[in-house]
């Protein structure tokens, strides 16, 4: 394969720039395996966050050309052969050091999320759910935290509404819960609200760069926007909840949890 | 990139289209622009013509081919060349009070209902979103009015509404199943002819795109929590897992199923007009055209 040309971004929240660096490619290397070679032969302080090496810790999370991806699972052929390989920190979050971001924004913001509360128990002692039920949420559970949803969803990159909406991955944790057959925390209000379901304008770029695939906007974001519609917009809808009282045993939650600056 | 584009940290450039991408992502929302231009033009221009949207036989007996673009036809002007015949329209001839500045075609009156469907479907929000809104253009590309974005917060509302367009989707979508079945008669004789054939497919292909609804999904079943809650799987469980599998498929659909609605009026247009030839089992005269 031979030698490649990277262009690497290095600096600090100050600011930074482009180095250029030239390293050996051999057959079955990753991204990352590049950016360690590097580290190795010609840049010992370059900093970059990597765990697992499996696509599996979310932590290597960044640009390659242009694009969100794991660096440990973006395999060099995979990429243009011509050009420099452009590799940069993810835009969404604050730059600590060269690859590495600062991505505390999405632990505050987790708090928020009023946590699984189920059911009372049946009379056996036992909590029961079906298969079936399970699998629908089980989708999300994938999730392993890469943040490269956050990264590429235009509200949070471009537009900085961090304050405003929650982001792509914190939606499928609501949706993991509220679809939840065990849980009775009504989050619905939550969701239009602190969450703000509606800044998302389901242009699907979180679903198509989700390295675990899930389907982000189609099982996630969505499903809740037309839970908002029954809660808050939909006349008729609510016109019967008024008339007829509303079945679901779900519950505002009882404590306003997390803090309200989500700025990170 | 000039000298004075903001860069931020990170190395990513501040302005309209600013990414580090290399591939073509603007062929995606350029065609999107394109299939949306086409359709838009040749969906008025059908409908200003207000002609030539019904083959039948000369008798105006049971059956014949209606183009969807005019279905149902609600009311009609019998002097227009390929006219559907007085029985057809629901409320008969164009009263006297119509204001002579809207356009006398029965597409005119109906219209709105499937464009406001499509305009608030989910899949064509994401597509004009991005293509016509550049919010944003392509994914990881920036688009306009940095900062300025509201969503769907405040102008674009309205779109939580999608559901009442669904209903009366669903509405069309037997109509146009009548139609389709109506097209396998002629003159009150069972048959079949090209027409038909494409009258059925149009029929099915706005079917799937209702059925892969994302409000359709929701509301037969995807509302609910518990699927099996006693260990049983409930009916609008099947439903769901029904719509999901359209689901899946609605962005394909959405595109076949509008290129299929502007070629069925085409195709109707073009054997009304007789410069298309219907093969069919009923012969050349059972397929003259009303008010040729
Ligand atoms: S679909 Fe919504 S959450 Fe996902 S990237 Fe687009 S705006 Fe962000
Ligand atoms: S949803 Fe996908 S892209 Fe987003 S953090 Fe989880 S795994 Fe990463
Ligand atoms: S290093 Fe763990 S996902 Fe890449
Ligand atoms: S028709 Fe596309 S989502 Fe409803």
């Amino acid at each position: 394969m031979g030698k490649r040309s990277f262009k690497i971004w290095r600096g600090n929240a100050e600011g930074g720039e482009f180095h250029t660096y030239e390293t050996e490619i051999t057959e079955g290397m990753v991204v990352l395996d590049a950016i360690h070679q590097i580290q190795a032969e010609s840049a010992n302080d370059l900093a970059v966050r990597w765990n697992c090496k499996a696509g599996k810790c979310g932590s290597c999370g960044c640009e390659v050309n242009g694009k969100p991806k794991l660096s440990c699972m973006t395999r060099m052929n995979s990429l243009p052969e011509e050009g420099d390989v452009v590799i940069q920190p993810i835009k969404t979050f604050p730059v600590i050091k060269d690859l590495v971001c600062d991505v505390s924004y999405n632990y505050v913001r987790n708090k928020q999320i009023p946590p699984f509360a189920p059911r009372e128990r049946e009379a056996d002692g036992t909590h029961r759910m079906e298969q079936r039920d399970v699998d629908r949420i089980q989708e999300f559970r994938k999730c392993i935290e890469c943040f490269l949803c956050m990264d590429v969803c235009h509200v949070l990159r471009d537009h900085e509404k961090k304050d405003d909406f929650v982001g792509p991955r914190w939606m499928i944790r609501l949706a993991s819960l509220e679809m939840h057959p065990l849980d009775i925390v009504d989050r619905i209000p939550l969701i239009r609200e602190k969450f703000g379901s509606g800044w998302c304008n389901i242009t699907r770029c979180c679903t198509e760069v989700c390295p675990e695939h899930i389907n982000i906007t189609d099982n996630g974001i969505i499903p809740l926007k037309e839970r908002v519609v029954d809660r808050f917009y939909d006349p008729i809808a609510m016109l019967k909840r008024k008339l007829f009282g509303d079945k679901s045993n779900k519950r505002l939650p009882v404590v306003e949890v997390g803090d309200s600056s989500a700025s990170g | 990139m000039s000298s004075s584009d903001t860069v931020l940290p990170g190395g990513h450039v501040v302005g309209l289209g600013e990414t580090r991408r290399p591939d073509k992502w603007w062929v995606g929302p350029l065609l999107t622009v394109s299939f949306i231009g086409v359709a838009i033009g040749y969906g008025t221009i059908a409908m200003l013509m207000g002609n030539h949207y019904w083959v039948g036989a000369e008798g105006h007996g049971f059956g014949g081919y209606l183009s969807p673009l005019y279905s149902p036809v609600l009311m009609f002007d019998a002097s227009a060349a390929g006219a559907a015949p007085a029985s057809h329209a629901w409320f008969g001839a164009f009263p006297e009070w119509y204001p002579s500045l809207l356009p006398k075609s029965p597409a005119f009156l109906i219209l709105l209902f499937p464009g406001a469907f499509r305009f608030t479907c989910y899949y064509y929000r994401k597509a004009y979103y991005r293509s016509f809104g550049f919010a944003p253009p392509g994914c990881a590309v920036e688009g306009v009015r940095r900062g300025k974005y509201e969503g769907e917060t405040k102008l674009f509302l309205f779109q939580n509404l999608h559901r009442y367009a669904m209903y009366f989707a669903v509405i069309f979508n037997i109509i146009l199943t009548y139609d389709a079945v109506m097209s396998f008669f002629r003159d009150g004789a069972l048959g079949i002819g090209v027409g038909s054939v494409v009258l059925t497919i149009n029929a099915t292909l706005l079917a799937f795109y209702t059925f892969g609804c994302h409000s359709f999904r929701h509301l037969i079943g995807g509302r609910a929590n518990c699927f099996t809650c006693d260990g049983k799987e409930t009916l609008s469980s099947k439903a769901w897992s029904f719509g999901t599998f359209f689901n899946q498929r609605h962005m394909q659909i959405a595109w076949v199923s509008l290129a299929w609605v502007m070629f069925t009026d085409l195709y109707v247009r073009m054997v009304s007009m007789g410069i298309w030839t219907d093969f069919n089992t009923w012969g050349e005269a059972a397929t003259k055209t009303v008010g040729l």
